[in-house]
């Protein structure tokens, strides 16, 4: 199959889904510019002009009300935000009109919206720049939320984003950008609410997200030398969650280290914890270990970001620890 | 008089009804403990929803505040739904899901109302800008209360809309006070129609309770935003006579005086429209007493159906948190 990069499968899916369907249009921060989005948008204003790729000026709040009005007459938004520290002036549209709309109203209107939501971090970015709020998201009933870790899963989750009734918040990680994969050329979709086993294993499950899940597969290789032999899931959608892969994966190994690049507190993992110990418990032997970011803003100096960022080592420290 | 006789009448049935219904809204509050939600009562502002809807067609979308019984009437939402959803039943305009704050009539033209403040109008900017992309000549309003004037986004929008010259009508309806606190308090410069010079779109205060008054500036702002004018922005002078929330005038808590809500009571919009077509012979006596009749009539029907409407079932508690 071809191979091409994530930044590519993302660019390509937007033209082919604005070239499908009329009601799909693109709005944000940034979507005419080269690099404000990495290369996402590149072609779009020329191929589909102003009308449909709208740049917009600093009003995260306001275009996003924009975006679930037009949602509300018809339309199928993908909006743009190019860093999610910038959402936080968002979430009253997100949180208290997109979320609730549908079930405020006795299920009578939708809102089928696709919140494009961009980590972009590192690079002594700070705390500002760097944030990665799945968490916050996910905590809120009426969003389902997607975070693709391939090429194939990208192009996959956006469509079914777009072709979702519902607000969707698809977790875009630019450290993924340059990733290299098998995209098939024609539109399909990979289902919300569906994980993915990337490594078959029966010692111990690592569940990750995002870029995590290479850092898990690479913790996973590393861990076969010790004779310990990792199964991971990739979760692709935190709502709805996967959950009987993940009591399978359990059932099986009876240990569970969860990889989530946001914060340890009320995260990502700190929910799939929960929900293991309420519903797999009896099939655990040991203690359920995060691999998280530390609580702590993002540090400027590279030599901080080193250990402020988890990766491949973390996720084997903390299996070594369950073997001990 | 440039408005023909029937509108006239319609213009006077039509701010009836929504005090006739209110006033036993009022009453039910203070004897009764059946309706339980918050409930923000309009009267004393009925020439500004019905001055403004009465310019309206069916298709064009209006989005309304936690105040919002007297748009959903003016834009002619069904009567008996309304109070059922006061009262929480299954019969209710939104299922019991939403309250007196989260009104719906999708085939009227309201997709909603919000109990943030100003949290509608970037979404009716939104639908407005999804009327021009699907090259549709429906047009967008929203009515916010002078407190929106306090939130970022409201500037955000009424830029983004000009920005674009969007089919949207932005209308404030101007009551004094924002909860308990005059607008003095609140705002540094209290002529909320003047910032709209700063967006380059017309700005016009209006006599919020004359209702020919309302209904031709309207006119004149709807036709031109419709013909591709883009926005107005509309500030309706007018005051609640009861208090910010539930059925009390609140002149006994020191917020406000005697005087003053006597001398707004001396200006009701029903009265003024009232004698005037009873001077002009539009309308008799005679006429007039059948039109209370036969809203009183509705009015007491209404409040029937709701007290025999059934409650929300309580397993489908977690429907409609997603559209299926």
């Amino acid at each position: 199959m071809r191979k091409i990069s994530y930044v590519r499968a993302i660019n390509e899916t937007l033209h082919q889904l604005m070239e499908e369907d009329r009601r799909v249009f693109i709005i944000g921060q940034g979507v005419t510019s080269p690099w404000y989005v990495g290369s996402t948008t590149v072609g779009l204003i020329d191929r589909f002009g102003p009308e449909r790729v709208i740049d917009t000026p600093v009003s995260e709040n306001g275009v996003t009300g924009i975006a679930v009005g037009a949602a509300l007459a018809g339309m199928h938004p993908i909006l743009v935000h190019s860093r999610m520290d910038f959402m936080y002036y968002a979430m009253d549209q997100i949180a208290n009109h997109a979320a609730n709309w549908h079930y405020m109203f006795g299920g009578q209107l939708s809102i089928s919206l696709t919140i494009w939501a961009i980590i972009n971090r590192g690079g002594e970015q700070a705390a500002q720049h760097s944030q990665a709020l799945q968490a916050m998201f996910t905590h809120i009933p009426g969003l389902k939320v997607v975070m693709p870790s391939t090429p194939y899963d990208a192009k996959g989750l956006l469509i079914a984003s777009i072709e979702d009734n519902n607000p969707v918040v698809f977790i875009d990680e630019r450290w993924l950008y340059n990733d290299v994969g098998e995209v098939p050329e024609e539109m399909y979709s990979v289902p919300i609410g569906k994980g993915v086993v990337r490594c078959r294993g029966r010692d111990v499950t690592i569940v990750a997200t995002s870029y995590m899940v290479s850092e898990a597969v690479k913790a996973a290789k590393s861990l076969e030398k010790a004779d310990i032999v990792a199964e991971v899931i990739d979760l692709r959608s935190l709502k709805p969650l996967d959950r009987n892969l993940l009591f399978e994966s359990i059932a099986k190994t009876g240990r569970l280290v969860i990889a989530d690049g946001g914060w340890k507190t009320c995260g990502i993992a700190a929910e799939i914890s929960a929900v293991v110990t309420e519903k797999a418990f009896r099939h655990l032997k040991a203690p359920i270990l995060r691999v998280t970011l530390p609580d702590a803003p993002a540090p400027a100096s590279s030599v901080l970001e080193k250990v402020y960022y988890p990766n491949a080592n973390s996720i084997v420290s903390a299996v070594e620890e369950l073997f001990k | 008089m440039d408005i023909l006789p029937d509108k006239l009448r319609l213009l006077y049935e039509s701010m009836l009804r929504i005090r006739l219904f209110e006033e036993r809204v009022a009453e039910l509050l203070a004897n009764e403990t059946e309706i339980k939600c918050p409930t923000h009562l309009y009267i004393g502002q009925e020439a500004v929803a019905v001055g403004v809807c009465a310019n309206l067609r069916k298709d064009d979308y209006v989005f309304s505040t936690h105040r919002s019984h007297g748009h959903y009437l003016a834009k002619g939402g069904d009567l008996k739904a309304l109070m059922a959803e006061l009262y929480g039943k299954a019969t209710g305009c939104s299922k019991g899901r939403g309250g007196s704050m989260h009104l719906t009539s999708p085939d009227v033209g309201l997709p909603g109302s919000s109990a943030i403040v100003a949290g509608t109008i970037p979404i009716a900017v939104g639908a407005a800008m999804a009327f021009k992309l699907q090259k549709k000549d429906t047009i967008s309003v929203a009515f916010f209360g002078d407190g929106a004037a306090n939130e970022g986004v409201f500037y955000e929008s009424l830029n983004l809309a000009s920005l674009r010259k969007l089919p949207v009508v932005f209308v404030c309806e101007n009551n004094l006070y924002s909860t308990h606190m005059p607008i003095s308090a609140c705002l540094m410069d209290t002529n909320i129609y003047k910032k709209a010079e700063s967006f380059a779109m017309p700005g016009i205060r209006v006599d919020g309770n004359n209702v020919l008054e309302v209904f031709k500036i309207a006119k004149e702002a709807i036709e031109n935003t419709r013909s591709g004018g883009g926005p107005t922005l509309l500030e309706c002078m007018t005051y609640r006579w009861r208090g910010h929330v539930g059925p009390n005038f609140d002149i006994d808590k020191g917020l406000r005086s005697k005087e003053e809500l006597d001398y707004w009571m001396n200006r009701c919009p029903i009265n003024a429209l009232e004698e005037l077509l009873l001077n002009h012979s539009i309308m008799s006596e005679l006429e007039k007493m059948q039109i209370y009749e036969s809203v009183e009539k509705e009015v007491e029907e209404a409040i029937a159906f709701a007290k025999e409407s059934p409650y929300p079932n309580q397993s489908e508690l977690l429907s409609n948190v997603f559209k299926t």
